[in-house]
């Protein structure tokens, strides 16, 4: 990491803006392309500046039909450009799902390798906006599921920056998504050009007693919950894998056979979700060493309900990953 | 038209001999269309053919040898084994962006090529084909509102034949046409007579000018019939015999074949002739690709990203 000096504090929505700012400046292939993103620099103000910059043919507003853009952005990028497709909700991924599960994660292997389709599609996840159950979800899950998908969630700005310009030039598609409510959280990023390799976990705080794997906005909940834990002399090391595909196992089953407890958190549904997937990895492969079994806590079950009192229920919090600790130390 | 017509039937052989894995799609009916509108582009433009559309492969240069190989599931396919028959038969070094399955997903596909295209400021020209089946399809109406608002260099030829599947036009829409979608998202409309190669190969060639030339897409919708079942498993008893016996007299070789040779164009010889080179070419193409190897099975989870 950086030292103060040759870094400053960020937002991440600004780290992801100073990535799309960097990397268009430095590749006349890399456009951008959704609903509201050019003139009205997007709906949560991602794309500010860009079109004043780079005009409109580069920041391309379209109208609104995300099957048609994300389609658009694949064909573009198999003739030799580099689109990054803003899909404004997570939930609105549903609209686009043949032309990137049939049809971008597919191109390079069908084709025999002669041709790859290198777009990035940023979109966003999670709960706790009060904007109910069809701009609520997390539904990273899905793309996880589809082999030739690259999945990315960061979770501070500095990660957030450095994955999103690894993305977008990579020659694969990849889905990044960004917590909505993670926006304006800030963070330390360098001023100097910097990319994070995908597949790399993050060990987020080094610990001893119980490992917490979190993904995206679970990682703050995780490190809160570390806190507390520390005071009550259980050490927690938690670890963001940071892109569930590909995935860093050799970090998170280390980390397991060193703790001999482990947690998996993520703000997908619990179900059939990300949290299944790490689990039943830490479970096999850090079998013998593991003292209990491996805790998954994720979203409820249920469709993210608007008034508050119901939807908090629905978010996995610090409380939450403190009382599992407890209960897997046995204190 | 010929060479289409022959590399189908031998491919139809091949699949009965247990030669060929999977299915196969009939171009019968389908001829004039892909050859014509084929006709119509330059070398540098790109084009996304569908299953039926076998006579635009051929024109763009790939070889009957690389068909039947990609049809065999060998590595000399452009997909080294990894898609079936015309399915991804792709190869952009011919500007072929093999077939996508699920129609209409080539369109919004072939719109992100054209914008590449007039992002660069190349003199290019995209075109797709679909199908009246396809026109029921979000994605059919959302590509052809965005090709007319970003003004794209595209050209869509509508291939109406009549079925989609099983499902006969007047289930599929309400409307005389297809072509009237056109007007309806602000793009020039053509219909044209699917089995007359000439008429075809004309109204795309306008449309490709115009789309060249910075005028934005035009829709073409081309009359024919599917004169087989959807595939080949399908014996298609759902289509009334009378319609295929009126269309058999408009089979698009017979009626380019006599309209040649009443022009005083066509001979016996050239005739004689061109059936020699048809016949060479695809027993040299089927020779070729029935030595081209199966793809070693190590190689299963090569290339799943690029």
């Amino acid at each position: 990491m950086s030292t103060q000096s040759d870094s400053r504090e960020i937002t991440l929505g600004q780290a992801i803006n100073e990535a799309l700012h960097e990397e268009m400046a430095s590749d006349s292939a890399v456009i951008v392309m959704g609903e509201d993103v050019g003139r009205h620099g997007g709906v949560f103000r991602l794309t500010e500046g860009l079109y004043d910059e780079f005009g409109s043919a580069r920041v391309l507003d379209c109208p609104i039909c995300e099957a048609g853009i994300v389609g658009l952005g694949v064909g573009a990028s198999m003739t030799d450009m580099r689109p990054i497709v803003e899909i404004m909700f997570g939930d609105f991924t549903a609209l686009v799902m043949d032309q990137v599960v049939n049809q971008a994660a597919k191109v390079h292997y069908m084709s025999g390798g002669n041709m790859t389709a290198p777009i990035v599609i940023r979109t966003t996840m999670g709960a706790g906006r009060n904007i109910a159950a069809q701009h609520s979800q997390s539904l990273h899950a899905w793309f996880c599921h589809i082999p030739g998908l690259k999945v990315v969630l960061p979770a501070t700005p500095y990660d957030a920056k450095g994955l999103l310009k690894t993305a977008i030039r990579d020659d694969s598609p990849v889905i990044f998504f960004e917590d909505k409510m993670m926006y304006t959280e800030k963070g330390m990023v360098p001023n100097e050009e910097y990319t994070i390799p995908f597949g790399v976990a993050d060990v987020k705080r080094v610990g001893d007693d119980i490992t917490v794997i979190a993904t995206s906005s679970m990682v703050s909940v995780a490190l809160k919950a570390a806190e507390t834990l520390a005071t009550e002399g259980i050490s927690t090391e938690v670890i963001d894998p940071r892109t569930l595909s590909p995935l860093d196992e050799a970090t998170l089953v280390d980390s397991a056979k060193k703790t001999s407890r482990c947690i998996v958190i993520d703000e997908g549904y619990s179900h059939f979700g990300a949290t299944a997937e790490l689990a039943s990895l830490v479970s096999s492969k850090a079998f013998y060493y593991l003292d209990a079994p491996v805790e998954r806590i994720g979203a409820m079950d249920v469709p993210v309900p608007f008034s508050p009192i119901l939807e908090d229920q629905t978010i996995p919090n610090e409380e939450t990953v403190v009382n599992a600790a407890r209960r897997l130390v046995g204190s | 038209m010929k060479l289409t017509r022959a590399v189908d039937d031998r491919t139809e052989d091949l699949y009965k001999q247990g030669k060929i894995p999977g299915v196969i799609f009939s171009q019968r009916g389908h001829e004039a269309i892909a050859v014509g509108a084929s006709y119509a582009l330059e070398p540098e433009d790109v084009l996304a053919p569908m299953h039926r559309d076998l006579g635009a492969y051929l024109l763009r240069g790939m070889t009957p040898g690389t068909i039947f190989a990609q049809a065999m599931a060998r590595i000399g396919g452009p997909s080294r084994g990894r898609d079936t028959n015309t399915h991804g038969l792709g190869d952009l070094s011919l500007g072929i962006i093999g077939y996508i399955s699920h129609l209409p997903q080539s369109m919004p596909v072939t719109l992100g090529a054209a914008f590449s295209f007039k992002y660069r400021g190349e003199a290019r020209v995209a075109l797709t084909f679909t199908g009246d089946g396809a026109s029921s399809e979000g994605a059919f109406s959302e590509s052809l509102n965005l090709a007319a608002v970003l003004n794209l260099p595209a050209v869509f030829i509508l291939e109406n034949n009549r079925y989609a599947y099983s499902t006969p036009t007047h289930h599929q829409y309400a409307t005389r046409n297809l072509v009237q979608r056109a007007e309806a998202f602000g793009m020039p409309g053509y219909t044209v007579d699917g089995n007359n190669v000439l008429d075809v190969w004309q109204v795309t060639a306008e449309a490709v000018d115009r789309a060249r030339s910075g005028g934005g897409p035009s829709l073409i919708e081309a009359h024919t019939m599917r004169m087989r079942g959807h595939a080949i498993h399908d014996p298609a008893n759902y289509v009334p015999k009378q319609l295929l016996e009126e269309w058999e007299t408009l089979d698009p070789i017979k009626i380019t074949t006599d309209t040649l040779r009443n022009q005083g164009v066509l001979d016996h010889t050239t005739e004689a002739d061109i059936a020699l080179k048809v016949k060479t070419e695809v027993d040299a193409g089927l020779k070729w690709a029935d030595s081209s190897p199966l793809p070693n099975p190590d190689t299963l989870t090569a290339g799943i990203y690029a």
